[in-house]
């Protein structure tokens, strides 16, 4: 390679990289089939939790507002905790999470406001098919926890729980139960594990450790053929688990995408948005299911 | 796992759409940070080479140190500066390709930096006697010199960009792999990883592995033909 080729490579690799900057400059590409792009666009960016983002959901329903509305939506998907403090940072426009304890203190303190139900689905308490603790079946959610404290305590084979450990609505629901028993994780043993990650790490997890867990159901179906795990707790009120939708507060953060907020709040809570929401099916099963239309309003099957 | 390979060829042979985008913004990305830590870095690795001070010991060891700093460490300090509840939130740069560009030349400026200085340095200094004792000091002097070493900055620079176009870190908690947007080939091994989807992960792995084997094949050729 002679000195002239080497320098026009030097210059070549120099060109790239400050034309990929003056790229790098503009916003999110468009996926192929959503709006052309302008440099006008508007954007928001939306918080929330891994669960509905590694489902697919937003895949699958985002991309029909953004085709609507022009608007394009940045999905962040972290812990509702972190999402909470996203908002409260104002470092995003808008959350959808699953913890009302959380969310209903978000709106007290006047981060959040206009808050939505828009979905739900249930958790559910995975273990292994030999289930040493013995809770198949057990219609409470918290009893079914403290049998496998008990089991896990007496180092029965087998037995261990997989926390989240990462204030995410699932962990914040969790901890819920547990308060209700007489056992708590936070001083247990060996048997309880705290991973630290999100909902499809923790299931990978606990599937390789032969453990016990509790997931978003939408997930665990979502993730089901990976998984040797069995749902063996289901159905207990205390299981339910409601999605909300809130715009952060423009009078707190006034640079926040307010309107644009509002506005895929509005298509959420929309019959559309509820449809699709209500369409979308993963291994022939519903994830989700929409809460905030009559359902008589959404046609059934397809 | 050992479709995993085949998986990685299909992948890049199916030119999709999404994998192109993937890669096309981890290159990007590293491409501007390698450069913008480059102006930096080599203008300071250059003086600090040539410099007769005492302190430039002490910066040796200080930049030798933060070469070792975690990725996350770096992503939380310039977070905790970008975040609106930081000192420069309102410029709106949390969660953009800027602030993994920011990140990013942070990480690689003491990398560059210090072996640059470390390059200028070890010149043989049989070669600055003689520049001398030909009358040639000052300017022209360091220009010789440092003609002399620009493969060794070459090289400097490369593994800079090989550092950056790697980590995860930096990107996963500046840019929050937003897909379209800031997702990284890094970002996209860690969520496909955490979705248990372990194949797709390391086909991605393999098409990152690509990117850093040519790009060194390319440097090694040049260098080769320099000496």
């Amino acid at each position: 390679m002679n000195k002239l080729m080497r320098i026009a490579l030097a210059m070549g690799i120099l060109l790239l990289a400050v034309s990929a900057n003056l790229a790098a400059e503009g916003n999110a590409e468009q996926p192929a089939p959503a709006v052309e792009q302008t440099s006008e666009q508007v954007r928001i960016k939306l918080a929330s939790t891994t669960s509905t983002d590694n489902s697919g959901l937003f895949g699958a329903v985002l991309p029909i507002f953004e085709q609507k509305t022009g608007i394009g939506v940045d999905v962040i998907a972290v812990g509702t905790g972190a999402a909470v403090t996203l908002g409260k940072n104002g470092d995003v426009d808008i959350i959808l999470v699953h913890a009302r304890s959380l969310e209903d203190q978000f709106v007290a303190e006047y981060y959040g406001i206009n808050r939505r139900d828009v979905m739900h689905n249930d958790f559910v308490i995975l273990g292994p098919t030999e289930d040493p603790a013995g809770i198949r079946g057990m219609k409470n959610a918290a009893e079914a926890l403290a049998a496998i404290a008990s089991a896990g305590i007496k180092a029965k084979a087998g037995t261990i729980f997989v926390s989240r450990g990462d204030d995410s609505g699932t962990h914040v629901r969790e901890r819920l139960l547990w308060a209700e028993t007489s056992y708590s994780p936070a001083k247990a043993g060996d048997w309880y594990r705290e991973a630290g990650q999100g909902m499809g790490a923790v299931l990978i997890i606990t599937n390789d450790m032969g453990g016990y867990t509790i997931t978003d159901r939408g997930t665990y179906i979502a993730m089901k053929e990976n998984l040797d795990l069995e749902i063996l707790v289901e159905g207990d009120d205390q299981l339910f688990n409601p999605y909300g939708i809130i715009a952060v507060n423009p009078s707190i953060h006034p640079h926040v995408q307010y309107e644009a907020a509002m506005q895929l709040i509005a298509f959420f809570t929309s019959i559309e948005g509820q449809q699709a929401i209500d369409d979308f099916i993963v291994s022939g099963q519903q994830l989700f299911y929409p809460d905030a239309v009559d359902p008589r309003l959404l046609h059934q099957g397809e | 796992m050992e479709s995993a390979f085949v998986r990685a060829v299909k992948l890049l042979i199916s030119l999709d759409h999404e994998i192109f985008q993937i890669v096309s913004v981890s290159v990007r990305l590293a491409l501007s940070s390698t450069l913008f830590a480059s102006l930096l870095s080599i203008p300071a690795g250059i003086l600090l080479g040539f410099s007769r001070s005492r302190a430039v010991h002490g910066i040796k060891v200080v930049l030798n140190s933060l070469m070792a700093i975690p990725t996350v460490v770096i992503g939380l300090f310039v977070y905790s500066m970008l975040s609106r509840s930081g000192v420069f939130g309102s410029m709106g740069l949390l969660f953009t390709r800027t602030a993994i560009i920011i990140g990013q030349t942070l990480l690689i400026f003491p990398i560059i930096t210090s072996m640059v200085l470390g390059v200028i340095k070890s010149v043989d200094p049989v070669l600055k006697e003689t520049l001398t004792s030909y009358g040639i000091t000052g300017t022209r002097k360091h220009l010789i010199i440092i003609r002399e070493v620009k493969t060794q900055i070459l090289l400097a620079i490369a593994a800079g960009f090989g550092r950056v176009v790697g980590e995860v870190g930096v990107s996963m908690m500046l840019g929050g792999n937003i897909r379209w947007y800031t997702r990284t080939i890094t970002t996209s091994i860690a969520l496909e990883t955490s979705k248990g989807n372990f194949e797709q992960g390391l086909a991605l792995g393999i098409i990152l592995l690509i990117i850093s084997l040519g790009i060194n094949l390319i440097l090694h050729v040049s260098v080769k033909d320099e000496a």
